[in-house]
């Protein structure tokens, strides 16, 4: 397997989040009870048109700039003609030959080194509706067309993936991205971005074109990485026992960790694309170009420069807080309004994101305000809690979205800085342990931290630490 | 242009169509003398000739992205051949 | 003269002074529709009941002192490929017999909203395919002027329904000719509008860069009415022109001295029957007498118009028709008894079972046309020669106003005299081909009759040169009296009833 490369496209597509659909004004929502959110068009009824949402070119075209392609003059939709019972119309309308957006590409980092994988194209289209098989061998299934002409967008990449960590690198850059300029939500999960892979092997070094498979039904970005390790594996030992890898389409089958040939279709597939005669041409003008260009929010790979030099963070730790724009967005409203942008950085790369996974929460969907935070850190500097008491803080805070001051009044967590206190504590420690005062005198510095211990004990842990460890020193 | 009947079948099959035997055959001999008839535009030399997609020059045609009403349930699957619940039932799909 | 043989606007004038009551005209069209339907068998569905619920809420308004719509409280019938909501639409189809569509087409809406009273819904080749009704998957409809003859089509309903008084106007459709073409074998005025003139919204397409709805008429002046109803800008269609529309009316002035008339030669070639060709020559004669400018011109790429059609109409045809697969409305095939299918079969069965052969045929032709393999040497190329054509219309419109030629190079023929072989029939529409794939406006307004058989006039126009065409039909119309001429239809077998005018009507009788 050492002697093979691989060679990786991806088509991803991912649905946009408009407030309606592509060529009807339905809602673009889910959830919603089967067939509920549809119309005469949407549904495909005789005698209806479609009307190309606005929106839908304003994304695309900020999609596209944010891919770093360019954007068509002239672009058109085509009918893609094919029989499934989720497509209404038995075609899809997308774009065949005049793909919105072409040639462009995204940077990635993998193991610390950067590549640039190619964009081929970006193009629009309407997805479909979906099917629901019915259950135990049932001999029918059922439709429900919802999802039905929700606009997706087709973003394929030039074969230039070696590696699945690359795939996966790629793909969770794509969702930076596409999440920065608010097109799509992006979750694999959801399907609102699903992933197919064009992959081939090679004998590391040649730039020989082996027949490639396409791999479908991956639900993850995991599920990617695993399914092209497993590929990977297939392939190259199909090649090594002296055979041919056949040109198919294969299926990810997650329990078996491997991916499986789909059942081929009973004919070549032949879409007999041709221009939608009821859509008209689309000419985006340079102006518009320019204009959204302009709207444009700061992506992902100039705000991590940024924050390195702004704030002097090393490069791992703005990539990680770049990587979604709402943490970059929580990270700077603090930074900006903190002495220390490194502090900060700590508290949110920390306890932060480890707070948002363990409670599996959206950046966006957290009680806990940047402001909140900066005045947690502000009572730390003014010695009104400690630094471990802030933890327990800093959790209720996130949970409740209270204020630190209210939280430490509430549970009584100030900080014992009052020396009269403390000292009366220190000596009831030191009286009450004569044994490990003796130990410390004998020069175990162990016995120390064990006393010390003791006082924060005594005080549910809201002793000032630094005035605890010099009346202990002068005590004993 | 003459059809073979194997590309009457294929084209058959990628318009959803049964046909019988005799109607394989009428339409492999109609389909094929239309299409003698119709090959007299191939004397023309159109090389320099952009298509007519369209006849009026229209371009840009956009709606702005605001709601409308869905349609009631009701009337959604009032046309169904089968309908199953809040769903169209369609037979197995392989 | 019964109130059913009278035109739109006479009956307006009438029901908007109170001569007559929106509820009087429709009684008069429905028993003449009770008393000739069994022999013309114009309409698929009658919407007696809401026509009547219709004509009252006119008469209503009016008593209240409401302004009316200028065709307020008249009886229109639809072609049925355009959606009526609640109103079985089946595009004479089996596929949809039992359709009923949940919203109205645009034209249908705009009818309602100016007091239209809606008949029912009128019959038509399958799907629009065909030139004579005969492919209707429900029944022929009959000649009015000679019941062993077809009505042209594929809009036969609607044109034979104004020919026999089975309706004052109808709307019908038009993608070859099929307006032009049954109003010329019915002696009566149809028009196919500018393409994107009249929103094709809830027209069920056939053709989408060819189709257009347009008006069938008693005579010009009705023409030109209805068209001030229909026209207009529509945002649920793309296509839909954005420009401001005339009153078109305006053009009705009867004089047109001066107006550059070209007649193309190759549009009186062969195939074209000669007593066609002469009573179409004296129609011409007629307009040069009356002042215009008639001169001989070339139209050379004519002979390319109809395979050009033949690939480009059945090619989006293909594609148009995939949604009829059983799944979410229309037919739906059953399976072999004690058998099941799987979707693949469901959808072959279902399509095989609710098309005709015609709409199989261009069904075939269209997705032959655009399979791997043909795309260039058919569709690509034909979309190259239609460019020619265009450009050749064109460059004739930059000389001439209007051109002319017969209609249809036959007057109607006999049931079964083309069903069997599709190019002769397809040859009927030879005249009014080119006129779809340039996307211009044409009318064809009665001229004479052959044999007893109407013969119709085409008058062809610059793109939104409508005014420029009805303005000619209207001068040729007022100098002749073809557009007088009613069928005589035998009825003498049933008891003919009579509507009689109320007291003071003083229409002409």
């Amino acid at each position: 397997m050492d002697n093979y490369e691989a060679v990786i496209g991806l088509e991803v597509h991912v649905e946009l989040h408009t407030k309606t659909k592509a060529f009807c004004s339905c809602p673009n929502e889910f959830g919603k009870e089967p067939n509920t959110n549809v119309c005469p068009i949407c549904l495909g009824l005789p005698g209806v048109l479609p009307v190309i949402n606005e929106a839908l070119l304003e994304y695309a075209v900020k999609a596209g700039l944010a891919l770093n392609c360019e954007i068509a003059a002239f672009s058109k939709f085509d009918r893609k003609n094919y029989y499934y019972p989720d497509l209404p119309k038995n075609y899809q309308i997308s774009q065949y030959d005049l793909p919105l957006c072409r040639n462009g590409y995204l940077d990635i980092e993998v193991n610390g080194a950067t590549r640039r994988v190619g964009i081929t194209r970006v193009h629009m289209e309407e997805d479909a509706g979906k099917l629901v098989h019915g259950e135990g061998g049932a001999d029918y299934s059922l439709v429900d067309l919802n999802r039905a002409g929700v606009p997706l967008l087709e973003i394929v990449s030039e074969p230039d993936i070696r590696t699945p960590e690359e795939a996966k690198a790629y793909l969770e850059k794509l969702k930076s991205i596409l999440s920065y300029i608010d097109v799509s939500d992006c979750k694999m999960e959801e399907g609102s971005l699903r992933c197919d892979a064009n992959i081939s092997v090679r004998p590391a070094g040649t730039g020989i074109l082996n027949p490639k498979t396409e791999i479908k039904n991956m639900n993850s970005f995991r599920a990617v990485q695993r399914a092209l390790e497993a590929e990977i594996k297939r392939q190259c030992a199909v090649w090594a026992a002296g055979g041919t890898v056949e040109s198919e389409t294969r299926a990810w089958d997650e329990n078996k960790g491997t991916t499986v040939p789909m059942r081929s279709k009973e004919e070549a597939s032949d879409y007999r694309y041709f221009p939608d005669p009821d859509l008209v041409p689309i000419v985006i003008s340079p102006d518009r170009v320019s204009r959204i260009k302009s709207e444009l929010p700061e992506l992902p790979d100039a705000r991590a420069r940024r924050f390195t030099s702004e704030y002097g963070l090393s490069a791992y730790d703005a990539g990680v807080l770049t990587a979604s724009r709402a943490l970059a967005d929580f990270y700077e409203a603090c930074a900006r309004n903190y002495r220390d942008p490194k502090l900060v950085s700590n508290w949110v790369t920390g306890e932060f994101l480890r707070l948002v996974n363990a409670r599996n929460l959206e950046i966006r969907d957290v009680k806990l305000t940047p402001a909140h935070l900066v005045e947690m850190l502000e009572l730390i500097d003014k010695g009104t809690i400690s630094g471990k008491i802030a933890k327990t803080v800093f959790e209720e805070m996130f949970d409740t979205g209270k204020r630190a001051e209210d939280i430490i009044k509430e549970k009584g967590l100030v900080q014992i800085s009052d020396e009269g206190e403390l000292s009366r504590i220190v000596e009831e420690v030191v009286t009450a342990n004569p044994g490990v005062v003796a130990d410390y005198r004998n020069g175990k510095e162990k016995a120390f931290a064990f006393l010390v211990g003791q006082v924060m004990k005594a005080t549910r842990g809201k002793a000032n630490p630094q005035l605890v460890n010099r009346l202990l020193k002068e005590r004993i | 242009m003459k059809l073979s009947k194997k590309e009457v079948e294929h084209v058959a099959l990628l318009a959803r169509l049964a046909l019988s035997e005799e109607e394989k055959e009428r339409f492999r001999a109609q389909l094929s003398s239309v299409l003698e008839y119709a090959d007299i535009i191939n004397r023309l030399d159109t090389e320099k000739v952009a298509p007519t997609y369209h006849v009026l020059p229209i371009q840009n045609v956009e709606r702005p992205d605001k709601e409308h009403e869905t349609l009631p349930l009701e009337e959604t699957l009032q046309n169904a051949p089968q309908r199953d619940g809040n769903y169209f039932r369609v037979p197995r799909i392989i | 003269m019964e109130i059913y043989d009278l035109t739109a606007h006479e009956l307006a004038e009438y029901i908007q002074k109170g001569e007559l009551s929106a509820e009087e005209v429709t009684r008069s069209v429905f028993s003449r529709i009770h008393e000739v339907e069994e022999d013309v068998r114009a309409y698929v569905t009658l919407t007696e009941e809401k026509a009547y619920a219709q004509a009252r809420y006119v008469d209503e308004q009016r008593r209240a002192g409401k302004k009316l719509g200028p065709l307020a409280g008249i009886p229109v019938g639809i072609k049925d490929n355009m959606c009526t909501k609640g109103i079985r639409t089946t595009c004479s189809s089996r596929i949809l017999e039992n359709f009923v569509p949940p919203y109205n087409a645009t034209v249908v809406e705009k009818l309602e909203a100016e007091g239209a009273v809606m008949t029912g819904k009128l019959n038509m080749d399958e799907f629009a395919m065909g030139s004579s009704t005969e492919n209707s998957a429900f029944f022929p409809t009959r000649n009015p002027w000679d019941l062993n003859c077809v009505p042209g089509g594929s809009s036969g309903g609607p044109a034979a329904a104004v020919a026999a008084g089975e309706a004052i106007y109808t709307l019908g459709s038009d993608t070859g000719g099929s307006i032009r073409q049954p109003a010329s074998l019915c002696g009566i005025v149809g028009m196919k509008p500018t393409y994107g003139l009249v929103s094709r919204y809830g027209l069920v397409a056939f053709a989408s860069s060819l189709d257009q709805i347009g008006p069938f008429t008693k005579d010009v002046r009705d023409c030109a009415l209805v068209l001030n109803l229909i026209a207009g800008h529509d945002p649920m269609d793309s296509t839909s022109a954005p420009n401001p529309v005339p009153d078109y009316t305006s053009f009705l002035t009867g004089d047109i001295k001066g107006v550059k008339i070209g007649v193309p030669r190759e549009f009186f070639g062969k195939g074209l029957d000669s007593r066609v060709a002469d009573v179409v020559r004296n129609a011409i004669d007629k307009l040069a007498d009356l002042g215009a400018i008639v001169e001989e011109c070339s139209f050379p790429y004519a002979e390319y118009a109809l395979p050009v059609y033949y690939i480009i109409a059945p090619a989006e045809a293909s594609s148009n028709l995939a949604r009829y697969d059983g799944v979410c409305y229309g037919y739906r095939a059953v399976p072999e008894k004690g058998e099941k299918y799987d979707i693949i079969e469901m959808y072959m069965k279902t399509r095989s079972e609710g098309f005709g052969a015609e709409v199989k045929r261009r069904i075939m032709l269209g997705t032959y046309a655009l399979s791997s393999g043909y795309y260039d040497a058919y569709y690509l190329k034909a979309l190259k020669v239609r460019t020619l054509i265009k450009d050749d219309f064109a460059r004739l419109f930059e000389k001439y106003d209007v051109l002319v030629s017969p209609t249809s190079p036959t007057p109607a023929f006999r049931f079964g005299e083309k069903a069997n072989d599709p190019l002769t029939m397809y040859l009927s529409d030879i005249y009014t081909i080119p006129v779809n794939l340039a996307g211009i406006p044409a009318l064809s307004v009665p001229c004479g009759f052959v044999d007893g058989l109407p013969v119709g006039l085409h008058l062809m126009g610059p793109a939104f040169g409508e005014g420029t065409i009805l303005k000619v039909a209207y001068a040729y119309e007022q100098n002749t009296s073809y557009h007088r001429a009613r069928p005589p239809l035998q009825v003498e077998k049933r008891p003919k009833p009579t509507v009689r005018l109320q007291e003071g009507g003083n229409h002409r009788g």
